[in-house]
């Protein structure tokens, strides 16, 4: 080996452990700091603070119901793209993708723009009684819009991974595409699925910017977790880190557990499963 | 009685392709990978529409592009067994027999009833609640077939149904499906690039090359008549195109090919004749025989190749073009210490040669 190479290998060995051991501390030192800041007690203290129950409570019912509308309405779509090609299905993919990458607050903005009184169907929807801005409505409405990509997304690739051989054969057996979808496309991309409804619980869950641009920061009615750890670094330090620490404690539980189960974007690579290799 | 005329056009490829089966009975259409042989079960499925083509079985018609008839797979009384079976690996090996049932909208006590059945007849009972997964090959392919014909189809399909077992499963198989064959009641369209198990199974074959059907017939005037090279190649024979230069007692006749002269025991009428020699009726020598076999040809050797499954028999392709093989036992290649590019003399008997026209 010339001497140029031992130290490019030396040098590139240590350059990598030094940038990856940066990384590591850059993720994990601040979420050292919550956990470090809250102890047991304070934990159960902050627990009984009737403050924080509502918002917790509202938080889980807002990202749960939200991920329910985004399954009803995400996996029709899913089927579609996944199955079917039609003029404008690019544009459509794009929509579906877009609220991944557009900033929360203008989503909020835009939700405004469409179900706000002065928005464009503002007007027809007072007339009919329904409230969306600035109500837990509006809440669940604003988590679906930014979290219904992660499912669609997931759901949409395990559909579309599903080998043609198997549908085939189906439809061999007197199976019509609906029944053929419900009895073998969609148990086989079940695992594909929950983790599209794990990402998007998640991020329901963590949703901020259009829920506070759409629906406001009402205690009880619209201040979620994630609003009220904004509004307690003003006034208490300890109840925002119980909540934080509550946040993050449930989205590494999911994590962990699609990992676990091998689901989802964030499960390890691993080895396609074969189905079945019959032997050769 | 299945009738089948197809045209389809793929890029470079053309599928013009007419079939005739009958009931009780197995069509084997036998082909080299790309020959279009497992899309023309995929038409006969309906999971392809070809361009232009008609497929009636019996008084029903499934296609017929002119009149604009097209009954998709799920209308159709097939039963289909695809390559690698496509088992739905979800489900049991029960769920996998009862899926047809379920989906034509039997009852659950019937479907199970049914598939009980089915799977006794198949010997499948002790592994109704296995997944596909957890099941040898053989047994796969048992589930494959129970579940093609759960729902008692008038056609059903078989592509490839043995390449996907090891060599000593496919052994059993292939004894046990001639049986389940034999006993049924339907049209069996068999396809397979394995000319042994065209000959096994086809009451009649048919030869796919390129697209088309290259000959028809049962499996005696196949391996007495080919009407191709590739016919001749695919069955494993030696066929040389020889015109009659001298006709003997009784039906002999010499014949002039372009591996020089071959006599024949017995021949048809005409002029211009094909010659049929079977390799295993071929001996080879280092010298030239003068043995009571009439026929001697001689070439170098072009390659040897060792016969699966286990390579105690040995072809070898004499050159050059057009190539004559003999096919001896390993033993005797060893003996004669015979490698490529070696001058060997191949003699067989007239008896063993067929000419016809």
């Amino acid at each position: 080996m010339t001497r140029r190479s031992s130290w490019l290998e030396a040098g590139g060995r240590i350059g990598t452990l030094v940038l990856a051991a940066l990384l590591g501390a850059l993720l994990a030192l601040p979420l050292a700091g919550i956990v470090l800041r809250v102890t047991p007690s304070a934990l159960l203290q902050q627990l009984a603070e009737p403050t924080v129950r509502q918002s917790l409570w509202l938080s889980l019912e807002t990202s749960l119901a939200a991920t329910v509308v985004s399954l009803v309405l995400g996996l029709p779509m899913a089927a579609l793209l996944a199955t079917r090609e039609f003029p404008g299905k690019r544009a459509v993919e794009v929509l579906m993708d877009l609220p991944m990458v557009i900033p929360p607050t203008v989503a909020g903005f835009a939700l405004l723009m469409a179900f706000g009184r002065a928005g464009l169907l503002g007007k027809s929807f007072s007339a009919l009684g329904i409230t969306l801005p600035f109500t837990t409505a509006g809440v669940v409405v604003a988590q679906v819009f930014m979290s219904v990509p992660f499912l669609v997304g997931a759901a949409r690739a395990g559909f579309a991974a599903v080998e043609p051989r198997y549908l085939d054969a189906a439809a061999t057996l007197r199976a019509g595409e609906v029944y053929g979808f419900l009895r073998v496309r969609l148990p086989l991309a079940l695992p594909s699925v929950i983790a599209g409804i794990g990402m998007c619980w998640a991020r329901a869950l963590g949703e901020f910017g259009a829920t506070i641009t759409f629906a406001g920061n009402m205690a009880g009615s619209t201040r979620t977790v994630p609003l009220d750890v904004y509004l307690l670094l003003q006034e208490n330090l300890d109840s925002a880190a119980t909540l934080s620490l509550i946040l993050v404690v449930m989205a590494a539980v999911l994590l962990a557990g699609m990992r676990q189960a091998g689901l989802g974007l964030f499960a390890p690579p691993r080895a396609p499963r074969s189905a079945q290799a019959p032997a050769r | 009685m299945l009738r089948a005329a197809l045209k389809h056009r793929l890029g470079e490829f053309a599928l013009d392709c007419d079939l005739e089966a009958e009931a009780r009975a197995t069509l084997v259409v036998v082909g080299e990978s790309g020959s279009g042989k497992s899309s023309v079960l995929r038409y006969l499925a309906g999971l392809l529409r070809p361009d232009q083509g008609r497929i009636d079985l019996g008084s029903d018609c499934w296609c017929d592009t002119e009149r604009g008839i097209w009954i998709p797979a799920h209308g159709r009384e097939v039963g289909y067994v695809p390559q690698d079976y496509a088992l739905f690996p979800h489900l049991s090996a029960a769920d996998n027999i009862g899926f047809g049932l379920r989906a034509a909208g039997f009852a659950r006590s019937e479907v199970r009833r049914r598939t009980d059945a089915l799977l006794e007849r198949f010997e499948l009972t002790a592994f109704g609640q296995q997944r596909p997964s957890q099941l040898s090959g053989g047994q796969q392919q048992r589930v494959a077939l129970a579940r093609a014909l759960a729902l008692e189809p008038v056609l059903l399909l078989l592509d490839e149904p043995l390449s996907a077992l090891d060599v000593e499963t496919r052994h059993v198989v292939r004894t046990e499906l001639k049986r389940v064959l034999t006993g049924l009641s339907c049209i069996t369209v068999f396809v397979t690039h394995a000319p042994m198990e065209a000959l096994l199974f086809g009451d009649r074959i048919a030869v796919m090359e390129k697209g088309k059907v290259v000959q028809t017939g049962d499996r005696l005037s196949l391996l007495r008549e080919p009407r191709s090279r590739y016919v001749a190649t695919l069955l494993g024979l030696n066929l040389l195109a020889g015109r009659v230069v001298h006709r003997g007692q009784g039906s002999e006749v010499t014949l002039a090919t372009p591996r020089g002269p071959i006599t024949a025991a017995e021949s048809g009428a005409g002029d211009e004749l094909f010659v049929v020699v079977s390799p295993d009726q071929v001996t080879l020598s280092l010298d030239e025989p003068g043995t009571s076999a009439r026929n001697v040809l001689s070439g170098e050797i072009a390659e040897i190749l060792p016969e699966p499954p286990y390579g105690e028999r040995v072809r070898v392709v004499i050159g050059p073009a057009p190539v004559f093989v003999a096919e001896v036992t390993a033993a005797a290649v060893a003996q004669l210490g015979l490698a490529v590019g070696q001058r060997v003399y191949a003699a067989f008997k007239a008896t063993s040669v067929a000419a016809y026209a």
